[in-house]
């Protein structure tokens, strides 16, 4: 029995009795207990799986009605809440932060049987892009060690790749989840902005933000977005469009879909020329596969970045200020502090990229310069929007590299904030637009992965989902190392 | 002059703003009305109630002002220990008008006072400090009310005196009960802080006025400090002052709080609300008679004095006991009976949650008075009794002995008896007829107001001989 199993050989083989969750989970675990000195994907490890996966081995055995996941081990990046269990952000704030109850997407996977075997690593509330800014300590790129496994849903990208779990649910705010999965040689999904609920998501840039599957097979991560995607009366902004199964009718192919490469993110001088050079490889399978390439330009793509971190900051500033140890948080003595001065002082237990990003957004909204900075940003944001729309009345689907950069090694860019926020610049026009974008693994290059991004237009997951399947087919990824 | 922004619960809402606790906190032991929502655990997100929009729109169309045509929220950011996201959720017209209402306008006694904004928001939690004093080293924070609905009213400055002030309030306390959105009667429920200036000088915000009648006193303190620097030249400054409740005098605040930058931002979690027509209109049309139009109606149709019907339409307790209590032909007698009758009888929020008056009360005693069964006054005798114990009309009349005198040799014997003990009276009233009411006044004591009044009269006349 392989841990390196896809999500629907799991359920086959569990249907066909060829495998029991108990074995699976116990497998896993002893997996995990080997990996994680090296690895470090986890915060949390579920310390009730097996028994867990006993119960649910008894329904199959007894012939009771059995969720669609059959106790395959899940892993959730942990700024999601799992009622009971620790939800710490990878934030000394949180460190010690118990939720009281289920996030949505949680509840879901936990009525269709899966085992959420472990919270994942990430960069603190989410802010970075290679989890060196984890309180706990990064996680490391299972393909090479001495590599940042991308950030921020890093723990969960590892975990996948690592065979520590066979899916994972991470967080999407400028890339977080197809950043990690392209630097970890996985598939990442963000999908439409209200597709799937983020109740129970904690708020980092709320507005652009969705929780998005990952897994090592683009049929897997089809399998999980039908679990969570739908409208949720504790999500406000979630969608009322009926969802369609993802999964049936993965592989009818692209033939004949127009393809638009967006030429800002697949061009210049910031794009790596080994990155540059996979791009190419995976363009000209999409024209194997009947699909018409051509090049086309969003000129606002040159600002997004700068958009993405004027809007992020704003919202971050607001979303994290109920941070201040009152009612929940860490031990620290309030004996001579009136409160504002105890907030300040509680609040400095906030990591180095947290805080900058704090203080950049109590300024960003702030009298006197929220017109030159917050309210510019939402205008290319809307002009953004309108690009794409019109590009998607023209192009199916719209592609590029996910990252321009490879995977860097460890401290490779910690000091410099502005090289990093670079690596989102083919990331964030997703979140910033609100349509759904896939990575797709593609090439191992001396050693490190380079993956491809899709995108389709709102609601267009299904489609997708498609040609992230067709051109998965048209390429073969080497078996990890561990 | 004098502008206000005046903050109204919706203490007739079920629910909270934003989640499903309950609106009426006041019930709860501290911080047992709360849920992960209204505390802002990380993850959550709000749920805006309807029924708060509907509501809301009830007062900002009642008020004159116009409807948005999408309503948003928006986060004013400020760290504050009663405050759990350390953000509310509130509204904001800077973009365009988004705000629960906006350019309304009212008249108060012939002159119009104009609504700058409505909005809708959240009210935070509630502090209490040991001891009653903020110099305490122990705050408390009670989250109870924290989410629950809150309206706030901002005018334009369109007050010329305290005077003004207080009525204006009146009238909107009125207004709010009226549509039965909110009962300003409870403590807290309804909140006013006053922007004062004199002759273009300045504008002044005096804050922490705990009620009305301090409230007028805290403009006419502010009036004459203001004035008094300005005729010794002194400069007065924009300020923030708050007003001592002990001292009487307002105080100036002098904190920092005061110059914060709340850096609004949209609240993203709550998409926007779009008003259409159709839900406006349903709205309008469950919305209760106002005020003055019930008023009209009384008069006109019913022939009620000016005074009562005023009286009777200001005050909705008053109003819904008449409409559920009167017909064609009783109402006049009706609106008496409450107007003169009832009134000392539930005139504070104590004395009417715990009458046990009912509307087929006035009405059954109001036919008892018609049928010449019993008199006004001791009608007014039984009131007392039926709001005490609610007892039937016909149960008290009959075991009180209520019923009306009007049997003329029983009345007779008790008037022969009257007559012999006030010869001086009697004497009077042969010169001057005019002075014969004393003489009846005796009669109804005698009966303890059983007797028939104008069979008293007439058995009188004939005795005496006039």
């Amino acid at each position: 029995m392989s841990l390196a199993i896809s999500a629907i050989d799991y359920i086959n083989g569990i249907k066909n009795g060829s495998i029991t969750a108990e074995e699976f989970i116990a497998k896993t675990l002893d997996h995990i207990k080997k990996q994680e000195p090296k690895l470090h994907a986890f915060l949390s490890i579920n310390e009730d799986a097996i028994e867990q996966a006993r119960q649910i081995d008894k329904k199959i055995k007894s012939g009771q009605k059995v969720g669609a996941f059959y106790g395959m081990p899940i892993s959730i990046k942990d700024n999601i809440c799992i009622k009971g269990g620790k939800t710490t952000c990878a934030s000394k704030m949180l460190q010690n932060y118990t939720s009281p109850y289920d996030a949505t997407v949680v509840s879901n996977l936990k009525s269709q049987d899966a085992i959420l075997i472990g919270k994942t690593n990430l960069d603190e509330f989410a802010m970075g892009v290679a989890t060196e800014f984890s309180a706990f300590g990064p996680s490391r790129n299972p393909w090479n060690v001495d590599y940042v496994p991308g950030g921020s849903s890093g723990g969960s990208a590892v975990s996948v790749a690592g065979l520590e779990s066979i899916l994972s649910l991470g967080s999407d705010t400028g890339g977080s989840v197809r950043n990690p999965a392209s630097f970890c040689s996985i598939v990442g999904l963000k999908p439409t902005y209200g597709l799937v609920s983020r109740y129970g998501l904690i708020s980092y840039s709320n507005s652009i933000e969705q929780i998005g599957p990952m897994g090592r097979k683009v049929e897997d991560v089809a399998l999980l977005l039908n679990h969570i995607a739908g409208k949720d009366p504790y999500d406000p902004t979630t969608l009322t469009s009926p969802t369609p199964d993802y999964l049936s009718g993965i592989d009818v192919g692209i033939s004949g879909k127009k393809i638009g490469i967006i030429k800002e993110m697949s061009s210049g001088a910031g794009l790596d020329k080994t990155v540059e050079s996979v791009f190419r490889n995976a363009m000209s399978a999409f024209e194997k596969l009947g699909a018409k390439i051509e090049e086309v330009s969003l000129d606002m793509v040159q600002y997004t970045v700068a958009t993405y971190y004027v809007l992020t900051t704003a919202e971050a500033g607001s979303n994290l200020s109920r941070y201040d140890n009152l009612r929940y948080g860490y031990e620290l003595d309030s004996e001579g502090y009136e409160f504002k001065s105890y907030i300040s002082k509680a609040r400095r237990n906030f990591g180095p990229e947290v805080t900058r990003r704090m203080i950049l957004g109590g300024f960003v909204p702030s009298a006197g310069f929220a017109g030159k900075y917050l309210l510019k940003a939402l205008k290319v944001k809307n002009k953004l929007k309108k690009q794409i729309q019109s590009a998607f009345t023209k192009f199916d689907y719209l592609i590029s590299p996910t990252v321009p950069v490879l995977p860097f090694r460890f401290g490779e860019k910690i000091d410099d904030p502005l090289a990093m926020y670079l690596a989102d610049i083919n990331t964030v026009t997703a979140n910033l637009t609100g349509v759904p974008a896939i990575s797709i693994p593609y090439e191992i290059r001396n050693g490190l992965p380079v993956g491809v991004q899709i995108h389709a237009n709102i609601l267009q997951e299904k489609q997708l989902l498609q040609a992230g399947y067709a051109l998965q087919n048209t390429t073969e990824i080497p078996e990890i190392n561990l | 002059m004098i502008g206000l922004e005046i903050h109204c619960q919706l203490t007739k809402l079920e629910s909270k703003l934003f989640c499903t606790c309950k609106a009426n906190y006041r019930e709860f032991e501290p911080n047992t009305n709360i849920c992960p929502t209204c505390m802002g655990m990380p993850g959550t997100l709000p749920r805006l109630n309807k029924k708060a929009v509907e509501k809301a729109t009830m007062i900002a169309m009642a008020l004159n002002c116009h409807t948005p045509e999408r309503l948003g929220f928006f986060r004013k950011n400020y760290f504050y220990p009663d405050l759990p996201k350390n953000f509310q959720i509130t509204q904001l017209n800077m973009y365009g008008p988004t705000s629960i209402g906006d350019q309304g306008k009212v008249s108060v006694e012939g002159k119009e006072i104009r609504i700058r904004r409505i909005q809708l928001e959240e009210d935070p939690g509630r502090l209490i400090y040991e001891g009653a004093s903020e110099k305490t080293a122990i705050t408390l924070v009670d989250y109870n009310r924290a989410g629950t609905p809150l309206v706030e009213i901002v005018t334009e400055p369109d007050f010329d005196n305290p005077r003004q002030v207080r009525i204006f309030l009146n009238v909107l306390s009125d207004l709010l009960q009226n549509l039965d959105v909110s009962d300003p009667t409870l403590e807290g429920a309804m909140r006013a802080d006053a922007n004062v200036s004199v002759q273009d000088g300045p504008r002044v915000e005096v804050k922490n006025i705990g009620s009305f009648h301090d409230l007028e006193k805290a403009i006419h303190f502010e009036l004459t400090r203001q004035q008094s620097l300005k005729e010794r030249g002194i400069e007065i400054t924009q300020e923030t002052r708050h007003w001592d409740d002990k001292r009487k005098i307002t105080i100036s605040s002098r904190s920092k709080e005061e110059d914060e930058d709340y850096r609004y931002i949209l609240e993203g979690d709550i998409p926007w609300v779009i008003m259409d027509d159709h839900a406006i209109q349903s709205w309008k049309k469950k919305m209760p008679e106002s005020i003055s139009s019930k008023k009209e109606r009384y008069i006109t149709k019913y022939g009620i004095p000016l005074q009562v019907a005023d009286v009777l339409s200001s005050d909705k307790y008053y109003s819904d006991l008449f409409e559920q209590a009167h017909h064609e032909t009783n109402a006049k007698e009706i609106a008496n009976l409450i107007t003169t009758d009832l009134m000392g009888l539930v005139d504070t929020r104590e004395k009417r949650e715990q009458s046990k008056l009912i509307p087929k009360h006035l009405s059954d005693l109001v036919d008892m008075i018609n049928s010449g069964k019993v008199t006004r006054s001791s009608a007014k005798n039984a009131l007392v009794e039926i709001v005490k114990s609610g007892k039937s009309v016909a149960e008290i009349i009959s075991s009180t002995g209520m019923t009306k005198i009007s049997d003329s040799s029983e009345l007779g014997k008790i008037i022969d008896e009257i007559i012999s003990q006030e010869s001086a009276a009697v004497q009077q009233a042969k010169e001057n007829p005019q002075t014969i009411n004393y003489l009846v006044g005796k009669v109804m004591q005698k009966t303890k107001g059983k007797a028939d009044p104008a069979i008293t009269l007439k058995i009188l006349k004939e005795k005496i001989g006039i």
